[in-house]
């Protein structure tokens, strides 16, 4: 069983709600999101900046939403939505992207690279 | 045919759907039409309508201007009461003559009074004209009961409108049956049962012998069979006769059952004289529908184009809702050819009751019963009309189905000839046709096709044809603007404002579900921003930004910006144009001059667009909104102060306009123009709005459109002066935020909006909508409350804090390359 390495990436005043911001990680461009999911809970997600479709490191900068319940973004560029729990592509199969645990420590957010 | 006078006899359905053709046939030809109701045509179908509250005006099919417009002539309150056919001359009862070379009679028909002693005594009336109508109705006000005396089709009709009048209501039936002629016994008796639940008292197999009337108003009727019944009015609607009083005068032959005998071009025996609808008879048949009469009047109209239509008989088929219950006869319901089959259906829990009549062969589909549920009526209806070949089991398509779903054929099955609407004869293909061609709701198909105009019968089916065109287009189809919110962007506009809602989460909480989406969020968050004008990146508004309001800055392939400050009207100094070139410079951006007069820089990284907007606020520039659904820019040629042509200053109203307008934020981008004299050079007809000058002040263009599908401008108004032109604009402008659906450009809006640029006009001009005040103080609200986004946005270091790629790294993103060409940099071409 592989270690899980948690890296802290930035604090809670980094983030936005409902909206995305990008860390660097060992050379990896990472999008998180924090979502507001019902009146009290929030949700982190971690997924990768780099859209394959439009081949620019843009998703951290996507409006965030729902489809059919699945918590997605659109890329800015083409509007392909990507779901932020998988990193599928809803409009084409053959499209994943990666995506990383995430979790809150205290004040600091802190992603796990090295599973998926 | 051109010239000749071709006079028509009633202006009911039927004649007025005749002269109708015949002029968009013939522009020429002079027509004449001698209507005996006072008001033009209206919808005859639909009279009981006229008790749920439609007036008149509603149920017009047209007006005595639109005839005027038409160039016909057209007198109503006036009967003709002589045809002296060797003069080929009318008369009418005010005396006068009328000339014609062909003579149309489309006189329609009458309500059959039984021929009962009494029948005429007051509290007796017929069923038959809006004026009928007006008398049942103050009549009925001072009634507890009523009887009708016929349980067929108009019978019944007449009976919900007792019912609905609050009336204690009977229905007396001479045959043993309710609607014999169209209905089998079992048909009859389920329909009755389902009527009598209601309230409604069925007496069959009743004969009336006399009325009489007592000293208190009311009527007893006396039955054949020694009973009585006492009531407060009675309404005839036992059947209709053909109005043929003229066929003895003139000599023209009449049917069995009257009518004037027609052959199948629907001449009578003077070849000169025609009759349509209700009042011919073709094989001594009446057709009592207005289908029929539709296709004789086309019928008529070809033959005086020396065309080569007749008329073959016509599908007597019909669905409606009798006392709120369903019945449907398609075909021949009754089985009359010798060696048909029969399947029947009865479902008593349900009260439905289904027949097929097939072919002996059972492949082919002759008639159908349906009461209680005609749901399948129309898939039915096409199996018999088009010859469609039945399963080898028929029955299934009445038998329910256990499993979930039809086993009905689909509309996508039907063949592209069948005919959908019978009544204006519209098959599958041209609704399709239609459907491609831009119309994209059943309102606009109608209108194109006339489909579904007649008796409506169709409905249902045209609605499903309409919806599956549209989903093979891909084109959305509901009105939604998306899953989060079952609104339209107009109705969540008026929500916004109506409860004052100040945030996306706010609306989302009162009215939607989920999370939204990048449809709802920017579409949002424009609404907010025409209300409230806070600034666009403030917390709450941020994550509901577009791609290019999100960084103020369009974002180009490679997830760079490109930046265009504004330059009002194309004007720019010396000064200012040496900074942009110096800032291009430095930041090493590609320049490019855009086709609105300004200049674009791009290949702009996120962390530079704060130094880069620092240096041009600092020279006097502001944003140029070029990233927003907004006003882009007022073009403009060079005016009176300097081209020798020019009549007015064009460059001074174009700033002004800009200057105004500026982020005001919209459904989409707004463009617009001001040419300085009519040669037009500012090209203000191919935009949003038009200005051009006149030598007495303005001319106003509105709603048009370059880009995928150009539309020029339409004229708005002449010869404005500056203050009424900047008046008129405010007015369009609001009224199309507040209207317009989401990315919905002036130009289709316009097309959209029912009454068109007449309406516009009525809104803005005429002020109908008692708008005008409104629409002006929030426009004034905006303009006053303008801000440039970009300087705020450097002045406010928490704003600026999201101006960088990565939150924990100074570095670049480094996905982000560049070659060089013709001098300048562009994004390198990424390998997959």
């Amino acid at each position: 069983m592989s270690r899980t390495n948690w890296h802290r990436v930035c604090t809670t005043r980094d983030l936005i709600l409902d909206a995305g911001i990008c860390v660097l990680v060992e050379d990896q461009q990472i999008a998180i999101f924090n979502i507001e999911l019902g009146t009290t809970e929030n949700k982190l997600y971690a997924i990768d900046n780099f859209d394959p479709i439009s081949k620019a490191a843009v998703l951290s900068r996507g409006i965030v939403g729902s489809i059919q319940n699945r918590v997605v973004v659109a890329s800015p560029l083409y509007k392909q939505h990507f779901d932020l729990e998988t990193g599928q592509c809803l409009e084409q199969s053959d499209v994943k992207l990666l995506t990383w645990p995430i979790r809150l420590n205290e004040d600091t957010v802190e992603i796990a690279l090295d599973s998926q | 045919m051109s010239g000749e006078k071709i006079l028509v006899v009633g202006n009911g359905m039927v004649g007025h759907y005749f002269v109708e053709k015949l002029r968009s046939h013939d522009a020429n030809v002079d027509i004449t039409v001698i209507g005996a109701e006072p008001r033009p045509a209206y919808d005859r179908v639909h009279l009981s309508s006229f008790f749920d509250g439609l007036t008149a005006a509603d149920l017009a099919l047209t007006t005595r201007e639109h005839y005027k417009e038409l160039n016909i002539e057209a007198h109503l309150g006036e009967q003709v009461v002589h045809i002296d056919r060797g003069k080929k001359q009318v008369e009418t009862d005010l005396h006068r003559r009328f000339d014609y070379d062909n003579l149309v009679l489309a006189t329609g028909s009458y309500p059959f009074v039984p021929p009962i002693e009494g029948a005429d005594t007051k509290g007796c009336f017929v069923y038959r004209t809006i004026d009928d109508l007006g008398e049942i109705y103050a009549f009925a006000q001072h009634a507890s009961s009523g009887v009708v005396v016929g349980g067929g089709l108009l019978g019944l009709e007449a009976a919900n409108a007792l019912k609905n009048l609050n009336l204690k209501t009977h229905v007396i039936e001479f045959a043993p049956g309710l609607m014999n002629v169209q209905l089998n016994r079992v048909a009859g008796e389920t329909l009755q049962s389902e009527i009598e639940t209601l309230g409604v008292q069925v007496h069959t197999e009743k004969n009336t012998t006399r009325i009489n009337s007592s000293t208190e108003g009311r009527l007893t009727m006396e039955f054949s069979d020694g009973e009585e019944l006492v009531t407060d009015m009675i309404v005839f609607s036992a059947g209709i006769r053909p109005h043929d009083s003229l066929a003895d005068q003139a000599e023209l032959e009449k049917g069995i059952r009257g009518g004037f005998i027609v052959n199948s071009e629907c001449q009578t025996n003077d070849r000169d004289i025609y009759a349509i609808g209700e009042c011919a008879a073709v094989s001594n048949q009446i057709f009592g529908l207005v289908a029929p009469g539709y296709r004789m009047a086309d019928v008529v109209v070809s033959q005086l184009a020396d065309g080569t239509l007749h008329f073959k008989g016509a599908d007597m088929s019909t669905k409606l809702k009798l006392l709120g219950i369903d019945v449907g006869t398609i075909g021949d319901s009754l089985g009359r050819v010798s060696d048909s089959l029969k399947f029947d259906y009865k479902d008593e829990r349900n009260q439905t009751y289904k027949q097929l009549v097939t072919d002996a062969s059972c492949t082919k589909l002759l008639g159908a019963t349906l009461v209680g549920d005609t749901s399948d009526y129309e898939i039915l209806h096409q199996y018999v009309i088009n010859e469609i070949a039945l399963p080898s089991q028929p029955e299934s398509l009445i038998l329910p189905n256990i499993n979930g779903g039809s086993n009905l054929l689909g509309v996508d099955a039907l063949p592209a000839s069948a005919i959908i609407c019978s009544c204006h004869n519209v098959s599958k293909e041209r609704i399709e046709a239609s459907v491609s061609s831009g119309c994209h709701s059943v309102l606009e198909v109608k209108g194109d096709t006339a489909a579904s105009s007649g008796c409506g019968g169709c409905a249902p089916l045209l609605q499903n044809l309409v919806e599956n065109k549209l989903a093979e287009l891909n084109i959305e189809v509901s009105n939604a603007i998306c899953e989060h919110f079952p609104f339209s962007r107009q109705e969540l506009y008026d929500i916004v404002r109506v409860e004052e809602i100040r945030t996306f989460k706010d609306l989302l909480h009162r009215h939607g579900t989920g999370l939204g989406c990048d449809i709802c969020k920017p579409a949002v968050a424009s609404m907010l921003a025409s209300h409230w004008n806070e600034h666009i990146l403030k917390d709450q508004h941020r994550g509901l930004q577009d791609t290019n309001d999100l960084y103020l800055g369009n974002m180009q392939k490679n997830g760079t910006y490109s930046i265009v400050p504004r330059v009002p009207g194309g004007e720019i100094t010396p000064e200012k144009l040496i900074v942009l070139g110096q800032v291009a410079k430095e930041f090493d951006l590609y320049t490019k001059i855009t086709g609105a007069q300004r200049i674009d820089l791009f290949g702009a990284e996120v962390h530079q667009l704060p130094s880069i907007w620092k240096r041009l606020i600092d020279a006097g520039f502001e944003t140029g909104h070029a990233y927003g659904k907004a006003l882009r820019t007022v073009k403009s040629c060079v005016g009176n102060t300097w081209c020798r042509y020019g009549v007015q200053d064009s460059v001074g109203m174009a700033i002004y306009l800009e200057n105004r307008y500026k982020g005001l934020r919209s459904p989409h981008k707004i463009k617009m123009a001001v040419s300085g004299c009519t040669r037009e050079c500012a090209e203000a007809q191919s935009k949003d709005v038009g200005v051009i000058a006149t030598e007495k002040g303005w001319n106003l263009f509105v709603a048009g459109n370059g880009g995928m599908r150009p539309r020029h401008a339409e004229l708005f108004a002449t010869d404005l002066d500056d203050e009424t032109l900047v008046k008129y604009i405010d007015r369009i402008l609001m009224f199309y935020v507040r209207t317009a659906d989401r990315l919905q450009r002036t130009s289709v809006w316009l097309e959209k909006l029912e009454g068109g640029i007449d309406y516009l006009k009525s809104v803005v001009i005429e002020d109908r909508l008692h708008l005008a005040q409104e629409l002006e103080e929030q426009m004034e609200m905006l303009v006053d409350s303008y801000a440039c986004e970009w300087k705020t946005t450097i002045e406010d270091p928490a704003k600026l804090k999201r101006f960088r790629h990565f939150v924990n790294s100074d570095e670049k993103d480094n996905t982000i390359q560049f070659v060089r060409e013709r001098g300048q940099k562009r994004p390198a071409i990424v390998e997959a």
